[in-house]
């Protein structure tokens, strides 16, 4: 059943089918799994980092660390794998460890000291960063065969796409991220204290516990992020994916979930993403456009979204306004 | 009393305290299990602090909680929940972006394979509300209901949660007879299956029908528990106030009515209201009276332009004018005190004077700033004419209570001086003393020559200010009551559509 509140999921995937159906037309070629595989491929650690931004952002917070994080995580799986003979996939239970209780101790933080998250996570993201820069200053190659044993899975597609190991791990996330915030008691909390925190603790839900747990899952997804970012480019780089986190706010936004928190699906920032690739890739046929107009394209995506949330929000509060001072008072 | 089975609930000594004021001192609250207790007092007492105490949501400052003879010290409203204390606080506490299922079941969903069950949850949230008598769909977000039936899901939320111990603050002041009778009658099971219900309200009518026990609060401290079969409502008002409530003796001054001020002429919006008809004189009060949802709000927002009329037109001093919006209204002086003050009327955060003096700054212009210590005259002014319970004129209009908001709402259209004043529900969730001064305020102020219009389910109220009474049916005005005609017995026939359509 089509209710209000579906109704920004339904505009992202109209505009995803649009702009495909636009691209394809000016390109049929972009029609190939090989463009989908690409598409898949290339946006994967953004996907998964906007999953623990999508939770975030349900929650009313926001999680400005997770670039950051990113960072760190493949400077410290470089360094780890060029001065230790550690197995890769202990590195990696290592760093989401590490990532997961950097994400909960800003939650604790946020939660006891009652602070912004906004705040928060802006010292968490110079501290992230701070901490790639002291493991090395310079880009790390990472040469490890069992890299090479990752990067060298994938499903061909008889037409020549190739969908790699890292887009499954960003759709396998997504469909994790879907059921947990649907179909989970914590998926729940996370929108009820979106919807307003006060009321959320007069109705018995634990507070603490649920911020905790939020910014955990963001900062975990960024670790796992930043190994999928590293799988990608097969190196650790501090100065790397500056700047992530606000495009993973822009997908989650442009995949219909409102800043204010308390409304939105887990499965629009999945569109949200793709839009976003949908662009980049768009610009990259066309060969003679800046790259400098995804950014624009994609702010006047966010900016019509975020026009159109408020349509909506006001929509929706004029027809249950009676009478009112406020009304007066405007 | 049986001595040999401890009480379901005894707390001992609490008390608390907030910047500037004792809300409440070495207050002792006994539960039997199977009785309901009504919990009294004037507005600003500390019923709803001592609520919060007992279950968490505020940590208190002293004393001790026991539960079915165990000491208890619940942190959080969590674990008063835990423990089997079931709870409706006095602000409507819902997810406004969640289901009605969702809010129902929010911490205790059905579960299946580990996940949330939500078909099931829903067939559960609707079971559970037929036995409200409700028939909706739980999977609508909360918000596409009334103020009402939201109020009958925050009251199953809890029941379904109390296990031992059921606490209702104000359930009833947005709910209509039948829904009350309802909700007697879920209480009444409980009570039989030997819960212990703590009942807030107002309603003195309603405290004798259900409640076995009272226990009166003044000024943060207890004034008496009574057994209710050994004392009359007097004796609870004069125990409340500490002192006794004059007795009301109402003799309606015959309708000194001055110049005809405004002229409603078919006024009525399609799907919302018929056309309506009604003509109002200086120094008159109308009376709205019908069931809820019966058009009340509906007409009172119609004149105020809250809502635009697709037909009809409206007369002041016989000019034709065009009311679009509030702003218009409150330009031709016009005021409108809503019904729900919580999500249309204060604004939490601003301070109580900046609350009261809002109307009128916005209707004199923001670039006109009222000066200072006009403000503070204002203020203070109706602070003392409608006896507000505050610490300070400063403090937050959030941290007042309940009442006392409802106060303060009133008091900022009064500053606007209007000509015309309409007033949804002025009395809800105020106490029997301060009802009865704002009877004798909507008096003084007809008397001075202003317009009312009062929409009210209270007839008793009805009846001792208005000179008319209009009753409203199914969205239809049916009929018009004058003089004489004015009792409860008449209106209650109207509504019920027992004599005539005559008037249609
Ligand atoms: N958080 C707070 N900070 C400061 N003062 C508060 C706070 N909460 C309540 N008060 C004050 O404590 C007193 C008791 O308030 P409370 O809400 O318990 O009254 P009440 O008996 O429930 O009244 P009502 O019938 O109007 O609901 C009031 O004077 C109120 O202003
Ligand atoms: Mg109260």
């Amino acid at each position: 059943m089509i209710r209000s509140t579906h109704l920004p999921l339904l505009v992202t995937l109209g505009t995803f089918v649009l702009a495909y159906a636009l691209c394809a037309y000016d390109y049929p070629s972009m029609l190939s799994t090989r463009v989908v595989a690409n598409l898949l491929t290339d946006n994967a650690f953004l996907g998964i980092a906007a999953v623990g931004m999508t939770f975030v952002i349900l929650s009313g917070g926001i999680d400005l660390s997770i670039g950051s994080v990113i960072a760190f995580t493949g400077v410290f799986l470089a360094v780890i794998l060029r001065d230790t003979s550690i197995h890769p996939l202990a590195a990696f239970m290592l760093v989401l460890i590490l990532t997961t209780a950097f994400g909960a101790a800003m939650g604790a933080l946020i939660h006891y000291l009652e602070m912004p998250p906004f705040i928060v996570t802006l010292a968490g993201m110079f501290l992230a960063r701070g901490a790639a820069y002291v493991l090395s200053t310079e880009s790390v190659p990472i040469t490890h065969e069992f890299y090479d044993v990752l990067q060298g899975l994938y499903w061909k597609d008889p037409s020549g796409g190739r969908f790699r190991l890292i887009g499954g791990i960003m759709v396998l996330t997504f469909l994790v991220g879907i059921l947990v915030a649907h179909r989970t008691r914590f998926g729940q909390n996370v929108y009820a204290l979106g919807g307003g925190g006060q009321t959320a603790k007069l109705m018995g839900l634990p507070l603490a516990s649920t911020t905790i747990r939020i910014y955990a899952i963001s900062g975990g997804l960024a670790g796992l992020s930043g190994i999928v970012f590293s799988l990608y480019t097969s190196a650790g780089y501090s100065l790397a994916t500056v700047g992530v986190e606000l495009d993973a706010i822009a997908a989650v936004v442009i995949g219909g979930t409102l800043l204010t928190g308390g409304y939105g699906f887990v499965a629009g920032t999945f569109f949200g993403i793709l839009i976003m690739g949908l662009i980049q890739t768009y610009i990259v046929f066309d060969g003679t456009l800046s790259s400098w107009w995804t950014k624009i394209v994609i702010g006047g995506l966010l900016f019509a979204f975020i026009v159109l949330q408020k349509g909506l929000t006001w929509a929706t509060q004029a027809r249950r306004r009676t009478a009112t001072g406020s009304a007066a008072a405007s | 009393m049986a001595h040999d089975i401890p009480p379901v609930l005894h707390a001992t000594g609490i008390s608390k305290f907030f910047p500037g004021t004792i809300a409440l001192d070495d207050v002792e609250l006994r539960l039997e299990a199977g009785e309901v207790h009504a919990l009294l007092g004037e507005n600003g007492a500390g019923k709803s602090t001592l609520i919060k105490c007992l279950t968490g949501a505020y940590q208190r400052d002293g004393g001790t909680i026991r539960l079915s003879g165990h000491e208890v010290a619940p942190q959080s409203t969590a674990e008063s929940q835990k423990l089997g204390i079931g709870t409706v606080y006095q602000e409507v506490n819902l997810l406004p972006n969640l289901t009605v299922a969702e809010n129902l079941y929010l911490g205790r969903q059905p579960m299946r394979w580990g996940l949330v069950d939500r078909r099931r949850m829903n067939a559960m949230a609707r079971d559970a509300l037929a036995g409200y008598g409700l028939d909706i769909d739980p999977a609508e977000p909360l918000t596409a209901y009334s103020v009402a039936i939201q109020q009958v899901v925050a009251i199953a939320r809890a029941v379904e949660m109390s296990g031992k111990v059921l606490i209702l603050d104000e359930p009833t002041a947005s709910l209509d007879r039948d829904e009350v009778q309802l909700l007697f009658g879920v209480i009444r099971q409980l009570k039989a299956r030997g819960l212990a219900v703590v009942f807030i309200t107002h309603f003195l009518d309603q405290v004798f029908e259900i409640s076995d026990r009272a226990t009166v609060l003044r000024n943060g401290r207890v004034v008496g528990t009574r057994l209710l079969s050994e004392v009359s409502q007097k004796d609870v008002v004069t125990l409340m106030l500490g002192r006794q409530l004059e007795a009301q003796v109402h003799e309606r001054k015959a309708a000194s009515a001055g110049a005809k001020l405004i002229e409603i002429d078919g006024l009525g919006k399609r799907g919302m209201l018929e056309p309506l008809s009604l003509a109002l004189r200086e120094g008159e009060v109308v009376g709205l009276a019908g069931l809820l949802g019966s058009g009340r709000t509906e007409t009172a927002n119609l004149i105020f332009g809250a809502v635009q009329a697709d037909q009809g037109r409206m007369l002041l001093r016989g000019r034709e004018i065009t009311v679009g919006n509030p702003r218009e209204a409150v330009r031709h002086r016009f005021a409108l005190c809503p019904e729900d003050r919580k999500t249309e009327g204060i604004v939490g955060d601003l301070s109580v004077r900046d609350n009261i003096i809002l109307a009128r700054q916005a209707a004199q212009g923001w670039v006109r700033p009222i000066p200072r210590a006009e403000v503070n005259e204002i203020a203070e002014r109706y602070v003392r004419a409608l006896d507000i319970r505050l610490a300070s004129l400063d403090m937050p209009i959030r941290l007042l209570s309940g009442g006392n908001q409802q106060k303060a709402l009133l008091a900022r259209w009064l500053a606007t001086n209007p000509d015309f004043l309409i007033l949804d529900e002025p009395t809800r969730g105020i106490d029997v003393g301060a009802h009865a001064e704002i009877i004798a305020l909507i008096e003084q102020l007809r008397a001075d020559g202003m317009a009312l219009l009062v929409a009210s389910s209270e007839l008793e109220e009805l009846v001792a200010y208005s000179t008319r009474v209009i009753v409203l049916r199914d969205r239809r005005q049916v009929r018009e009551l004058t003089g004489a005609e004015i009792t409860p017995d008449n209106i209650v026939r109207a509504i019920a559509d027992d004599d005539g359509r005559e008037v249609a």
